[in-house]
């Protein structure tokens, strides 16, 4: 694909929609179609749905925490859906909604949240990493499987997701430039919320913009705004196909905004106002999109009624689910360590058998 | 500084201790991740930034690298920087700056450059964290030569070893057992703990000898405790400073009893717990009735919080470890 947007950033973020969901005057790109339009409407109300109910899972201690992405549901939904089935989704601890916008079942997502095990899903099935929790390092492993694919010659291209705050470690400044140096179709997608647990923005970098960071690596870039969910979809789609065509990677900002606090551990009280948080309510990607669709008589009552039904039924899926209570097996402690379990791994495992089944002699 | 007996937990005796250290010398400095408006994610920092301004205590980029490079940078320049690892395992992307120059550079100029500087690590289990937030990585700092590492067991301990730390010319490794951070106890300020390099016996006892550290010492009591009702009499030592380590408080604590249990969460293999068993059978052979036993978590990552219980020692497998010290050859 010609691309001659250069390497640097548009001044202002892409915009489709105003904040009250009419279509913006003059747009960079053009809208998505009509039937796609309607997915992401779909997937952005399941991510809510998902995120209110792992809200209501934690507070009813089912779930040990929850890093919740509410209010950046148009991220989530744009990271599942300008995807291919072959391509790979690398996120992080926050972007359970993308990871289920994916394909991948809820239930084995939260495994982590809920403390059974660590990642609970194969990651081979639906081509989703583990998320990580670590900062930035899933970055260059998304290099790494981006370069893999293209030395067998295969179009797979990898999306890796981080916010912010990560975009301040080494790892997320040595993927760029791997990425570049090797033209490895990799889509690096920063959902900035503004807060990386307190620390605001400001803290963490001084350039114009985070997409900024592009221009020195040599990596193509554009910001966006995150909660214009038919905006983040145009530009997500339009990277994605630069990298499967060959135009090296591609760094893109999602302007957004945490809605709540890091985790249900977090008391974001310590460090930011209502006064702040207030104004986003109206930016809200969800009442945006559900605006422009009316206005533009795209959403039936029957397709409503359908999408809603189908977020119940994930919050049900996930209530249900989590509910159960597992007693993870302790002999999968030695099983997984290394491929062939070593004589010490036996030797420590045959320990704790025999001390389980001592246990109230 | 309180003068006499308070009721404080770890965390505040930790907070009591920077803000000391703060207003006795304008050189500390303290930074990290949400140190600042937030006092940390574990509340040790909390109020420094208000009442010292932003300039002594602030928040950094998201990078532990950075922070530790920087840190060595100021160290330099005249000021004891003390920085906070968010986590145990957070604190990975720093092992370089760590161990090519926190750790080094004194040797390496000769003794012209020292760094004194404190790295405060949240560390090991108990508190139920999903991965990457429940490492016991005090191995990798103990093993490496030119790093002073201590972990408190008590929150009197606490603000005395953060307060040597950061007063010592040296860098220390500052490991901070979480799961301890809430206990309170009665400190009474005005009366100083042992100095770095000094082991204490936190309980007397005849029969054998628990060595522990950090997280593993109120199990080790709880252990002693269960063991004195079934009439066996176990003394417990907190090693508390693991370099430079004691080997004159343990291994006459050894040589009383005659047989030694080391304690520790940190997986066994290569581990201090390995240290210490081989520093005690060295020096207290002729003294010992039984092999010295290692009770410790399994050579596994770190469980997910469902499994955890299985991974910590708790007071059976300790008490299962000195059963089997050979009583019989009595």
């Amino acid at each position: 694909m010609a691309d001659d947007r250069g390497l640097l950033p548009s001044e202002q973020p892409v915009r489709l929609l105003d904040e009250t969901g009419s279509p913006v005057a003059g747009a960079a790109l053009p809208f998505p179609a009509k039937e796609r339009l309607l997915a992401a409407y779909a997937s952005l109300v399941i991510g809510r749905r998902v995120n209110d109910q792992a809200g209501a899972l934690v507070r009813q201690g089912r779930l040990a925490v929850y890093p919740s992405s509410h209010g950046q549901e148009a991220c989530q939904t744009g990271a599942a859906l300008a995807l291919a089935e072959g391509d790979w989704l690398f996120p992080t601890y926050r972007d359970t909604a993308a990871v289920i916008a994916r394909g991948v079942d809820p239930v084995e997502v939260l495994t982590l949240l809920k403390g059974d095990w660590h990642a609970g899903y194969d990651p081979y099935t639906h081509r989703v990493a583990p998320q990580a929790t670590p900062l930035a390092t899933q970055m260059l492993h998304a290099v790494g499987v981006a370069h893999a694919a293209r030395l067998r010659g295969e179009d797979t291209v990898v999306m890796a997701l981080c916010g912010d705050g990560a975009t301040s470690e080494g790892d997320f400044h040595e993927a760029l430039n791997f990425a570049a140096v090797f033209r490895t179709p990799v889509v690096f997608f920063v959902q900035n919320n503004e807060y990386a647990i307190s620390v605001p923005l400001a803290r963490q970098s001084a350039a114009p913009s985070l997409a900024h960071k592009g221009v020195g690596y040599g990596v193509n870039a554009e910001r966006v705004d995150g909660n214009d969910t038919p905006a983040v979809l145009a530009v997500l789609d339009r990277a994605v196909a630069a990298a499967r065509e060959g135009g090296g990677p591609q760094l893109v900002e999602a302007h957004t905004y945490r809605m709540q606090a890091h985790t249900n551990a977090d008391d974001a009280s310590r460090y930011r106002g209502k006064e702040e948080v207030d104004p986003w309510e109206a930016r809200d990607p969800l009442l945006r999109m559900e605006a422009y669709l009316k206005r533009k008589r795209l959403l039936t009552k029957a397709r409503r009624a359908e999408i809603t039904e189908r977020a119940e039924a994930v919050a049900t899926a996930m209530r249900e689910g989590v509910s159960k209570d597992v007693d993870p097996d302790p002999a999968e402690l030695f099983a997984h360590v290394f491929s062939t379990p070593t004589p010490q791994m036996d030797e420590q495992a045959a320990f704790l058998a025999d001390e389980l089944s001592r246990e109230g002699d | 500084m309180a003068t006499e007996s308070t009721k404080l937990s770890m965390a505040q005796a930790l907070n009591h201790a920077l803000r000391d250290a703060m207003a006795d010398d304008e050189a500390v400095y303290v930074f990290g991740e949400d140190v600042g408006p937030l006092g940390g994610v574990f509340r040790i920092t909390d109020g420094l930034t208000a009442e010292f301004g932003e300039n002594r205590c602030f928040d950094t980029p998201l990078a532990e690298s950075g922070i530790v490079g920087m840190a060595v940078g100021m160290a330099m320049n005249g000021m004891r920087p003390v920085v906070e690892m968010q986590f145990d395992a957070f604190a990975y992307p720093a092992f370089e700056q760590i161990v090519s120059h926190v750790a080094k550079t004194r040797n390496r100029t000769r003794g012209r450059v020292g760094l004194p500087m404190v790295i405060r690590v949240p560390y090991a289990g108990g508190i139920g964290g999903v991965e990457h937030h429940c490492d016991s990585s005090e191995a990798y700092y103990a093993h490496t030569p030119g790093l002073t590492v201590v972990t408190p067991s008590t929150p009197a301990d606490a603000y005395f070893l953060l307060r040597e730390a950061i007063a010592s010319d040296d860098p220390v490794v500052f490991m901070e057992p979480k799961k301890l951070y809430w206990g309170k106890d009665e400190v009474d300020l005005s009366v100083p703990e042992p100095p770095i390099g000094r082991a204490v016996v936190r309980r007397p006892g005849t029969d054998a000898t628990l060595i522990a550290y950090g997280p593993s010492v109120p199990t080790a009591l709880e252990a002693a405790e269960a063991a004195a009702q079934e009439g066996r009499s176990l003394q417990v030592v907190d090693a508390r400073s693991l370099v430079p380590f004691d080997d004159a408080t343990v291994c006459e604590a050894v040589r009383s009893t005659g047989r030694a249990v080391v304690v520790a969460e940190a997986s066994g293999y290569a581990s201090v717990a390995s240290e210490i068993v081989a520093r005690v059978t060295e020096r207290c052979f002729h003294s010992l009735a039984a092999p010295v036993r290692r009770v410790t978590g399994f050579d596994i990552p770190f469980p997910p919080p469902k499994l955890e219980h299985f991974q910590l020692p708790g007071v059976d497998r300790i008490l299962d470890a000195v059963d089997d010290l050979q009583w019989e050859d009595q």
